[in-house]
């Protein structure tokens, strides 16, 4: 493989890393078992949204329905819901918008998908106009290498070279 | 009579901004100096026409005149009188005065300069400027109008309009409703006056941009006069991002600094294709290349600005209807696509102008890592821009309303964030036109090490997260190959010069202020990172329900709950205050007043925490809930954020290196020598 091909084979597998990263889900830890205490209350409301007011996680909103939404998960933690089922019924009754990532479903795919698309189209876009660049200078260096025979020219390519420095 | 006042001077400035308009193009069209040299008096006026506005919208503000709607929606007369100055950026109208005051100020400057190398872009100029200070003044005159009043007709409804409709007397409310107490916090006095800063210098070099397409000057004098420009507004818009981040920190009281709200990511968007737009400006200065992507980058940025500014205070984006029934949804949008529209067509009008004056001669030169760097900063701008519009795009198409949250954007992200880490260590050693693995390779052998065995320290140490292990490497790598870069620099002028150690760092410092200063950044940016490594992968929290004198274990510390109270403030709260002691191992640190706020004109409460903050971690207690009826016992939320005060820290060196990149330079300064053109030249450091 040639260094370019290596540097671009390397580039790629960078970007193809951060582009799987982006469909893998983050691994949730799960409440278990006893009486509900406020972090294992917590660790759910964390990941819903509260219905009412704009983009605050109910863990933290400090409204008063907020409150009651979560005695109601705690409730349902002592009743031995699990956290999929709690989270099912919050989506239920206040829609899709309680969570804090659109269902992957239908319609909703778009928004997992066209990122890495366009992402990726950039990516190609930038490394065909970085080749279609590099490509002229390359076939010099060859004609430079090709030229350097003649030890004259060697000399003041050399010359060239050092006052560049 | 203030309200006439304000009103008659906004009215007054928004004829002058588009006189000046007309005239500038006029005196363009013609070839009349006169009608320019009118054109640029009359922008000149703007400034302090809408001066005359603000100060009646202050006197309005601090004198209680609930009369005029906007004072009442946004004081009430228990507000101390600095909340009641700061509440003229608080609310819409009010805040969309106060960017058009702003523009005006930068307009007026820009306009005050020597224009006589640049005569032929003075008239673009104003048009640009103006037109964009007009749209502003045009949407506060008729849309959003802070001086209107309200009337009561005889029928005993209240309407508001700003002047007096017949048979309706005028109505004054006893009270007002009160800033949004969120933002009565010191965090807010500054905030969106540094966001607003950075929104509008970003339009300078939009302006200038401009005028480079349409007069078809198309060498580099725009990059050059505007670079500074670019810096300040970067520095200012960076500084509002960051003070924004530490009023979350401090009033929001969820123990995070940065929630992806669609707000939020309204003033970051501008800052991705500006720190892109920096970096490549640098390979048009250099190298001659890249012009059309450079005009494309500002061309984003200012309409991102725009949609920036439309976002942070509307909140239009939270629904359709919401963005139906606003006065200014449409005018925002149209005006965005208009300009954006008629940008691009200008650009490529002029494309083959641009193009290149050199060619890429290397996959590894500095040059195309820069584009790298664009790539990545673009692609961040791609994920956010996404994720806000999505909600909107799905409520239009499915009827449902869907949230995009925190897990949306540091997932996708974080990758490209680690990218720009990772270019950021290579950038700044390789060299323009051409590298090769070998040279790079040999510069970055040591640092890396280094950061390896610090890393290996870190696994050694326990430390297993993946994700942490990458974060830190990078950020050590960064750190260091920037550090010794600046040693290896300095080392050589200590030798070449005989000078001592610390004279000879000084030195290259100054005569090298953008590429030191600009090294200085990237070391803040790794402070900032480190301490959002810290808080995003490590942060723990525990909650519970203590009697007086119990205690909440968390990460080796332990707080103990002492006492709470409940009185009134004078300023129009009810303080719930607790008192806590915070100990570790066994030994006292601290005590901390964790509070919950009642503001009875709001009725709303704000939850505010007791910090504990050390180099190395912040333990930040929060009170979440106290009964008067159980009095014994309280509920407190305590988190533990590793690193979190780096990420502050790093916000201070930010700004001295900014500082030290952006002042301008006393001496002679040697201009960028391209491939195509040999022969430096020494000019003067003016700009």
């Amino acid at each position: 493989m040639t260094k370019r091909g290596f540097s671009i084979a390397v580039l790629l597998a960078i970007l193809l890393l951060g582009v799987l990263a982006f469909f893998q889900p983050r691994q949730v830890t799960l409440a278990q078992g006893g009486t509900p205490t406020d972090d294992e209350v917590n660790r759910i409301a964390r990941q819903l949204y509260c219905p009412v007011c704009e983009n605050t996680p109910l863990d933290v909103c400090p409204t008063e329905a907020c409150r009651q939404w979560r005695e109601l998960i705690r409730q349902m933690l002592a009743e031995g819901k699990s956290e999929a089922e709690i989270k099912q019924y919050f989506v239920e009754y206040y829609g899709a918008r309680v969570l804090s990532e659109p269902p992957r479903q239908g319609f909703n795919w778009i928004v997992y998908v066209l990122p890495p698309l366009m992402i990726l189209a950039g990516v190609v876009l930038l490394f065909r106009t970085l080749r279609s660049w590099v490509k002229p200078a390359a076939v010099d260096e060859q004609e430079v290498e090709q030229l350097s025979a003649d030890p004259l020219v060697r000399k003041l390519e050399e010359d060239l070279r050092r006052r560049e420095k | 009579m203030l309200p006439e006042i304000g009103f008659g001077a906004l009215v007054l400035a928004f004829t002058a901004a588009v006189y000046s308009v007309l005239a500038a193009l006029l005196g363009e069209r013609h070839q009349r100096a006169d009608l320019v040299e009118s054109a640029r008096r009359s922008q000149l006026l703007t400034w302090p026409l809408l001066t005359i506005s603000a100060v009646s919208l202050i006197g309005l503000l601090v004198n209680n005149r609930f009369d005029v709607s906007f004072v009442y929606e946004v004081t009430s007369r228990s507000m101390p009188t600095y909340l009641k100055i700061t509440a003229w950026w608080g609310g819409q109208a009010g805040s969309l005065v106060f960017w058009a005051w702003l523009m005006a100020a930068f307009a007026s400057l820009v306009t005050l300069r020597k224009w006589d190398r640049d005569a032929e872009f003075l008239p673009w100029v104003i048009v640009v400027t103006s037109t964009t200070l007009a749209f502003f003044l045009g949407l506060v005159i008729f849309a959003e109008n802070p001086f209107a009043r309200y009337w009561q007709t005889m029928s005993g409804d209240v309407v508001e309009r700003m002047f007096r409709p017949a048979g309706t007397l005028p109505f004054v409310p006893q009270d007002g409703r009160g800033l949004n107490p969120l933002l009565r916090h010191p965090g807010m006095i500054v905030h969106p006056p540094l966001l607003y800063l950075g929104f509008v210098s970003f339009v300078i070099p939009y302006a200038f941009a401009m005028a480079t397409l349409i007069t078809g000057r198309t060498d580099d004098r725009w990059i050059h006069i505007t670079r500074r420009w670019t810096l300040w507004a970067w520095l200012f818009l960076s500084l509002g991002l960051v003070f924004g981040a530490r009023w979350a920190y401090d009033v929001l009281g969820w123990g995070g600094y940065w929630g992806w709200d669609p707000v939020e990511i309204a003033a970051f968007m501008p800052w991705l294709t500006g720190t892109a737009f920096l970096h490549s400006v640098m390979i048009q200065e250099k190298r001659g290349m890249l012009k059309q992507w450079n005009m494309l980058l500002i061309i984003l940025t200012y309409d991102l600005v725009i949609f920036g500014t439309f976002l942070t205070r509307s909140g239009v984006l939270s629904s359709v209807h919401a963005f139906a029934q606003s006065a200014i949804g449409p005018a925002f949008f149209g005006f965005i696509g208009l300009t954006f529209v008629a940008s691009v067509a200008l650009l490529l009008y002029r494309w083959n102008a641009l193009r290149a004056e050199a060619e890429m001669k290397s996959m590894l030169s500095r040059e195309a890592l820069f584009l790298l760097n664009n790539l990545l900063f673009l692609s961040v701008l791609i994920v956010c821009f996404w994720g806000v519009i999505f909600p909107l795009l799905s409520e239009l198409v499915t009827g449902q309303k869907v949230t995009v949250g925190p897990p949306f954007y540091e997932r996708a992200t974080a990758p490209l964030f680690a990218g720009i880490m990772a270019l950021m260590a290579l950038a700044p050693l390789s060299a323009w036109g051409k590298s090769t693995w070998k040279t790079l390779g040999r510069a970055i052998w040591k640092p890396a090490l280094l950061a390896l065995l610090i890393t290996l320290g870190l696994w050694l140490g326990g430390m297993r997260n993946l994700v942490a292990i990458i974060g830190f490497f990078l950020v050590a790598l960064v750190t260091l190959v920037t550090l010794y870069e600046i040693w290896r620099a300095t080392r050589a002028r200590q030798k070449a010069q005989k000078e001592p150690f610390l004279i000879a760092l000084g030195r290259l410092f100054a005569r090298n202020r953008r590429r030191y200063g600009g090294y200085l950044v990237h070391i803040s940016m790794m402070m900032m990172a480190l301490g959002i490594l810290g808080i995003e992968l490590f942060q723990s929290e525990t909650q519970a329900t203590l009697r007086v004198g119990e205690s909440i274990n968390l990460s080796g510390y332990q707080v103990r709950y002492d006492e709470i109270a409940r009185f009134p403030a004078p300023d129009g709260r009810e303080v719930t205050r607790a008192v806590v002691s915070v100990y570790r191992d066994g030994k006292y640190l601290a005590e901390l007043h964790p509070r919950i706020d009642f503001y009875f004109d709001a009725q709303q409460t704000m939850t505010i925490p007791g910090q504990y903050s050390t180099l190395a971690d912040d333990l930040y207690v929060l009170l979440v809930d106290w009964q008067p009826v159980s009095a014994e016992q309280a509920t407190f939320k305590v988190y533990h954020n590793p690193l979190v005060n780096w990420l502050w820290l790093g916000a201070l060196v930010f700004i001295a290196a900014i500082l030290i990149a952006a002042w301008p330079q006393p001496e002679m300064e040697v201009l960028p020598v391209r491939a195509a053109d040999r022969s430096p030249l020494r000019v003067g450091a003016s700009d």
